[in-house]
């Protein structure tokens, strides 16, 4: 770390336990307000999962605490430090601590497995080759894919890309692994991998985890707590079972699945008939 | 009032993308020392821009010298002097031509492919990663294929000028039986250090502003397939137009 970043203090009444924490965060797009008071924590060590319908902010809520964008107002802390203040060289020297998993593997597509593996290995260290090539078949034997070095991205599977992309991301032992929508368009095999590979990150190295997905199943497995968002709010939080019972409707209609509920079907649009005879 | 209204609108705008590639500019020229540590980055894209461009740039050199031999034996013989043929088409191809020339075919052929690459990683989350990874893509994406740009494009424009000279040569002496010791024998007297550091200079000049517009292009295109097509268009279009105002400027600037 470096000693600007080091030396920046945590922010007072930072709970200590809590390695994430969104303050009260409002944030707009072109004039469409994603998060109005967004508040919440994520506990060190545990798997938290984010979830909430189409929409409602889960990614952006990601690259706010990643620092890849900064709230209108609030605060977002990690570990205490303010994500939102830090210079670009702080930012990066804090993402040293992170990991992220991207919706595609957003893997280099002209560098082979091996490579991409070995790429924040060698650009934030002078190790020996040999010790590179130890650390990346140990993280690719981790996913199951050490037979698979050297092959091309375009080679691989969707699973297997997003397998290879979090040996990746581990590949510098981060303390908080993020995962964005791990489990979208996988094949039930390939979506069962991931979900031992997350729990097994998790348990073996101790990290915390976030995971923001609308695969409903595969988290009530995967988290030890979750939120969902919605109405650029916290809508609900707690364990899976306490969302099962939460009486709020938008929380009801997300869980079980729902067509009908707070989201409509129709997007808003005016008098059908109307519409059909004004032609 | 709705003609002045555009007008405004398109020159705020101009003025808008000038101050940002100026901007981008200055922040790779921030990176350049860093990314000049890791040569076999600039090999690399060296190879990508220049060593990959090379039939093509031959190619051109060889034809283009070869129709301003044509040309140049039909303008000269009129006048009956044929034997001047050798300094003419060398100081058309060395002053004008070869860097002109070049680097319209370079912002053709790397131009686009600089600017589609750096496109697609953007569109693709590598960019991205990349940040995530805490590697500033200015650095490590960048600045290395800028640095790749402005080195091949000067090595491009000397090897179509004298492929170029060659196929001027072969249509002249070869073909039109102009006499081979006057051809060569005015070329070089004529043709001063100056002249060819005319060619040199606009080719380093051209090969700064036609690789600056591609990374720019790239790396600002919107991420999706229509957002690459457009920063690819883009590239060839304003390298082309660039390329023939610094021309006119530079050639009154050393005239």
């Amino acid at each position: 770390m470096s000693s600007n970043a080091a030396s920046r203090k945590p922010e007072p009444q930072a709970a200590q336990d809590s390695i994430v924490e969104v303050r009260d965060v409002h944030y707009s797009i072109g004039g469409r307000a994603i998060f109005s008071g967004l508040s919440l924590q994520i506990q060190r060590g545990r798997i938290t999962a984010i979830m909430g319908p189409s929409g409602t902010g889960k990614t952006t809520l990601l690259r706010l605490i990643t620092g890849q964008v900064k709230p209108d107002s609030g605060q977002v802390l990690f570990d205490g430090i303010d994500v939102s203040n830090l210079s670009t060289s702080e930012l990066y020297t804090l993402r040293r601590r992170m990991g992220m998993l991207f919706q595609n593997g957003a893997l280099l597509t002209d560098e082979d497995v091996f490579e991409n593996v070995a790429f924040p290995l060698r650009e934030h260290s002078d190790l020996p080759e040999a010790l590179i090539r130890n650390i990346v078949l140990t993280k690719l034997q981790a996913v199951g894919l050490r037979g698979a070095a050297r092959l091309m991205p375009a080679e691989l599977s969707g699973g297997m890309a997003r397998r290879v992309a979090l040996a990746r991301a581990m590949a510098t032992d981060p303390e908080v692994l993020i995962y964005d929508e791990p489990f979208t368009g996988l094949d039930p095999i390939s979506m069962g991998m991931i979900v031992r590979l997350v729990r097994q990150m998790n348990f073996a190295l101790g990290i915390t985890s976030i995971v923001v997905s609308h695969d409903v199943e595969e988290l009530s497995i995967l988290a030890d707590a979750s939120y969902i968002i919605a109405g650029g709010k916290v809508a609900a939080s707690g364990s899976f079972v306490e969302l099962k019972d939460h009486d709020s409707e938008i929380v009801h209609q997300f869980v079980n699945g729902l067509a009908d509920g707070p989201v409509a079907f129709h997007y808003p649009a005016p008098d059908y008939y109307e519409d059909l005879l004004a032609g | 009032m709705h003609f002045l209204r555009e007008l405004w609108d398109n020159v705020r705008e101009f003025v808008t993308t000038v101050g940002a590639v100026a901007l981008f500019f200055g922040r790779v020229l921030a990176q350049l020392p860093r990314a000049l540590m890791r040569p076999s980055l600039v090999v690399e894209q060296v190879h990508n821009t220049g060593a990959l461009s090379l039939v093509i740039i031959m190619t051109c050199g060889l034809f283009v010298g070869m129709v301003l031999g044509l040309t140049g034996y039909d303008l000269l013989q009129r006048f009956g002097s044929e034997e001047a043929l050798g300094t003419a088409g060398a100081l058309a191809v060395i002053k004008e031509l070869g860097p002109v020339v070049t680097a319209l075919l370079f912002a053709g052929r790397a131009g686009t492919a600089l600017a589609s690459e750096i496109g697609l990683m953007r569109a693709t989350d590598q960019l991205t990663a990349m940040e995530m990874m805490a590697v500033d893509p200015m650095r490590r994406v960048i600045a290395p294929r800028f640095v790749g740009g402005i080195i091949a494009m000067p090595l491009l424009t000397m090897i179509f000028i004298s492929i170029g000279i060659f196929g001027v040569q072969l249509v002249g002496v070869q073909q039109f039986k102009v006499d081979a010791a006057s051809f060569w024998s005015q070329m070089r007297s004529s043709v001063g250090l100056d002249d060819i550091m005319e060619g040199v200079i606009k080719g380093c000049v051209f090969g700064v502003a036609c690789s600056l517009i591609a990374v720019y292009e790239g790396y600002n295109a919107a991420p999706t397939a229509e957002g690459v097509g457009r920063a690819t268009t883009r590239t060839v279009v304003i390298s082309a137009v660039l390329t023939l105002i610094l021309d006119y400027l530079l050639t009154a600037i050393m005239l």
